[in-house]
């Protein structure tokens, strides 16, 4: 083939996949799009499923030919099951490239994948030069690296979340074709179980609808101090929300974190306190009209995508502030 | 159980971290290290079904000579012995290429799971323990933050909690020998004892270079060069004492953001 192949994923609601394709696998298409235009290629997508029909139909609309990888055995996911699958049309179609949205899913499997074809996947893109260059962030966001392939086979690369616009995929006048590809897989291949998806904890703080949110990170060093973004929040009228490692420690319950194990925001305002930026971080509030951060390292890679910035010490800039808010709000 | 835990030294978080002249990596000289922070978890939970079920802990870690302070790190927390590959040009490997260094140094440990972090902080690629289970033809799960020891009719096998995206949760089983990844959070970390410091310094750390291991280095993918990102917005960045930075951002929240 020597074309682009883009691997497509559901939707996940609720932790249930839904019967439609996810939107960063949009972003995805839409990156193999920019790969197949720079290489004059050609780009297929692939779908992985058990009753496949509808959702390639959907694909195909797009005027995207359109792969349907369908086998009983890939109705739920597993590691083994998609590594097979695809490791069987790689080899059956031979692209040049293979793209996949950077989800947990791919991050579970595409490694491997890559492994066993030789190759290594070039994970979380976030930018396609000519070459093809693939660009990844280093060092939790502060650094970029320009990454290339030296292999003879086809080139793996997974594309991090908002990084290329899914609107550049539009429907098309007539739908391309759709192909039936039935993988070779026995029951016994597959060696791990899952379950049905569960929630954590009972979810009470709903960041999602929020118009402010205050979040605080790493740097506010101690449970003790958490009380002083609190009272910001307060004064601002803004839910309280956090990054991971506060979360992890057990500072604030798990339903207060933004990023992409936690909730994804886009609030009018997003008062970042203390939060360098890692990249898991980011995915989830990037989205926000207004950043503001405060942090004492004035290369903190949250600063990159900030509105509004201030460099210092958040224990003397916080109450400050509070206490200007609380001034001009009279 | 025999449990082997791959760690990673990466810089410390807050090191101030430049491009070396070559532009492809970073300045290392005068840089701090530490372990990174998914490997601690992993570690503890290594650590933590011991104390359950018994075994052995057994760390590995691939780099050169300053990975021993690491190491000593995990052995004072409670690891029994340890693995260092000693490699200088960790660098010029690409995923696969240390993840083969650390299958074939894994492989004769025979070990019932291996662990290692869900991914490291200074690349971030997130692949390590996946193509490492893949070498030694391994079931794996990843993201793992709890795990669980079956032992229904003798056949080994695990029930792991497995993290999802936006707050969901699944249990996954699998037989053992098995990789995980584990994410951060599932456990409290805990820190080495006095006792426990001293003890380290007698324990086995079994140096194996990685030209012993004899696995291919040439690397299928290069990182060519290292920037500094683009600047995606222009940042106002508000000067001044705390309080005229306080009292600047509070005008442009109410007039600008119009948010107060």
């Amino acid at each position: 083939m020597s074309g682009i192949l883009v691997v497509l994923e559901l939707q996940t609601t609720s932790g249930q996949r839904a019967g439609r394709i996810s939107r960063i696998s949009w972003e995805a298409l839409a990156a193999g799009q920019k790969l197949a235009a720079a290489q004059s290629l050609n780009i297929t997508a692939a779908i992985l499923g058990a009753n496949t029909e509808s959702l390639a139909a959907e694909i195909a609309a797009k005027g995207i030919a359109t792969i349907r990888v369908d086998h009983p055995l890939l109705a739920q996911y597993t590691p083994d099951g998609f590594t097979l699958a695809l490791q069987q049309l790689i080899q059956s179609e031979s692209p040049t490239q293979v793209v996949f949205p950077h989800t947990y899913q791919v991050r579970d499997y595409a490694p491997a994948l890559a492994a066993r074809l030789n190759q290594v996947l070039i994970s979380d893109v976030v930018d396609i030069a000519p070459g093809p260059v693939f660009t990844r962030q280093l060092m939790q966001g502060r650094l970029n690296g320009n990454y290339r392939s030296t292999g003879t086979g086809p080139c793996l690369i997974s594309v991090q979340a908002g990084a290329f616009r899914a609107e550049s995929t539009e429907s098309a006048t007539t739908p391309a074709e759709i192909k039936t590809f039935t993988p070779t897989i026995e029951a016994a291949q597959i060696r791990t179980i899952p379950g049905e998806p569960f929630r954590g904890s009972s979810q009470s703080v709903d960041l999602g609808s929020a118009q402010l949110i205050v979040s605080v990170g790493r740097g506010i060093k101690e449970a003790e101090n958490i009380p002083i973004v609190q009272e910001l929040a307060n004064a601002l009228g803004a839910e309280l929300a956090a990054s991971r490692p506060i979360c992890d420690n057990g500072w604030l319950s798990m339903d207060h974190q933004v990023g992409s194990s936690g909730q994804t925001v886009s609030p009018k305002l997003y008062l970042a306190v203390g939060i360098s930026g890692a990249i898991q971080h980011l995915v989830g509030m990037k989205g926000s009209q207004c950043i503001v951060a405060i942090n004492k390292d004035p290369d903190a890679p949250i600063f990159e995508i900030a509105d509004y910035g201030i460099v210092g010490d958040l224990f003397e800039v916080v109450p400050a502030l509070t206490a200007a808010i609380k001034a001009a709000k009279q | 159980m025999k449990i082997v835990v791959a760690i990673k030294q990466v810089p410390e978080r807050d090191a101030q971290v430049r491009i070396n002249p070559t532009g492809k990596w970073i300045e290392e000289s005068g840089l701090q290290y530490a372990l990174n922070e998914s490997d601690a978890y992993a570690l503890e939970e290594a650590l933590q079904l011991k104390e359950k079920h018994g075994g052995e802990v057994i760390v590995i870690s691939a780099g050169p000579e300053r990975v021993g302070q690491t190491i000593r790190e995990a052995l004072a927390k409670g690891a029994d012995r340890a693995i260092h590959i000693d490699c200088d040009d960790l660098g010029n490997r690409d995923a696969l290429g240390v993840a083969r260094l650390l299958a074939a140094a894994v492989k004769p440990e025979n070990p019932d799971l291996v662990l290692t972090g869900l991914q490291s902080e200074d690349l971030g690629l997130g692949q390590t323990g996946v193509i490492v289970a893949e070498l030694l033809n391994l079931p794996h799960a990843t993201l793992i933050l709890h795990v669980e020891v079956l032992d229904a009719e003798g056949k080994a096998q695990i029930k792991v909690k497995r993290e999802l995206e936006e707050g969901w949760f699944q249990t996954i089983e699998l037989p053992t020998p098995a990789v995980l990844t584990i994410q951060s959070g599932g456990n409290k970390l805990r820190y080495a004892t006095l006792m426990g410091i001293k003890r380290a310094k007698t324990k086995e750390v079994r140096r194996v270079t990685a030209a012993e291991l004899a696995v291919d280095a040439t690397p299928v993918v290069i990182l060519d060069q290292i920037l500094l990102p683009h600047k995606q917005k222009s940042t106002q960045m508000l000067p001044g004492s705390p309080k005229e930075a306080a009292a600047a951002l509070a005008e442009k929240l109410k007039f600008e953001v119009r948010v107060l």
